[in-house]
């Protein structure tokens, strides 16, 4: 699935990064576990997430993950900016659920990673 | 080439600089991304167990011409049962951890699953020293 048809099936706000609309992402895991999200062997997935603080960039660099989309209408702090502009990824703001955009880009053929 | 850093207690906004200066020297070297995945992950998990569970230590991670080796080594307070700690879902991390989405007891049996050659060794009241290797 593009990039923009994420932004756009979850109302989202891009927050940081370069949201190049082409970008293809395949997979998606939905998580506010990041020691789950450390555990997976799948890269250029989505991570969507309600956590908002510093390891979730950080977990994305480690982890290989390009794009972070955070649901509940969490907002990103500026220190999770920062990084995530240093790091080269792109953040994303929803107002949805995670349940909500999970089951909206799944519907819409975003695969799960398991 | 060596490279060393000092790991705070408790101070997580800093947890994962050791780990992502490691990973732009490996993509400089050219190696493997699936290689340095896997490496990076093993030392961030390690760097958060460091800030979470110790009193500080320091890391020291020495790359030469086949592998990378790394040893994170902390002041205390050592680990009562490894057998325990290296099982899936055994954690003692505090509430705090926890909120931070860390401490689900995956972060042992994940840097062993990561590396090619992995070796923990803890002393009550002395210390933890992990050290692990991954070839390129």
């Amino acid at each position: 699935m593009k990039l923009s048809e994420i932004i756009d099936l979850t109302n989202a706000k891009v927050v940081a990064g370069d949201a190049e609309k082409d970008r293809e992402l395949l997979r998606a895991f939905s998580s506010d576990l990041m020691s789950d999200v450390l555990t997976l062997d799948t890269e250029h997935i989505l991570l969507i997430t309600g956590l908002t603080n510093l390891q979730i960039v950080r977990t994305a660099e480690m982890a290989d993950i390009e794009v972070v989309l955070l649901a509940r209408n969490k907002t990103a702090t500026p220190e999770m900016i920062e990084l995530a502009n240093e790091t080269g990824l792109v953040l994303l703001e929803t107002p949805f659920s995670i349940y909500r955009a999970s089951g909206l880009l799944f519907q819409n053929g975003l695969d799960p990673v398991y | 080439m060596k490279l060393e850093f000092d790991i705070a207690s408790g101070d997580f906004s800093k947890a994962g600089r050791a780990s992502s200066r490691i990973k732009k020297m490996l993509k400089q070297l050219q190696v493997d991304p699936k290689v340095i995945k896997r490496i990076v992950v093993a030392i961030y998990e390690a760097e958060v167990n460091v800030v979470a569970h110790s009193v500080g230590g320091k890391m020291l991670a020495e790359i030469d011409g086949t592998g990378i080796t790394v040893i994170v080594q902390d002041n205390g307070p050592g680990i009562e049962d490894i057998e325990k700690a290296m099982q899936e879902g055994y954690s003692t991390a505090s509430k705090a951890v926890r909120n931070m989405g860390f401490g689900a007891g995956m972060g042992l049996p994940n840097i062993n699953r990561n590396t090619d050659e992995f070796t923990i060794e803890s002393e009550l009241g002395v210390g933890t020293v992990l050290t692990f290797r991954n070839n390129f």
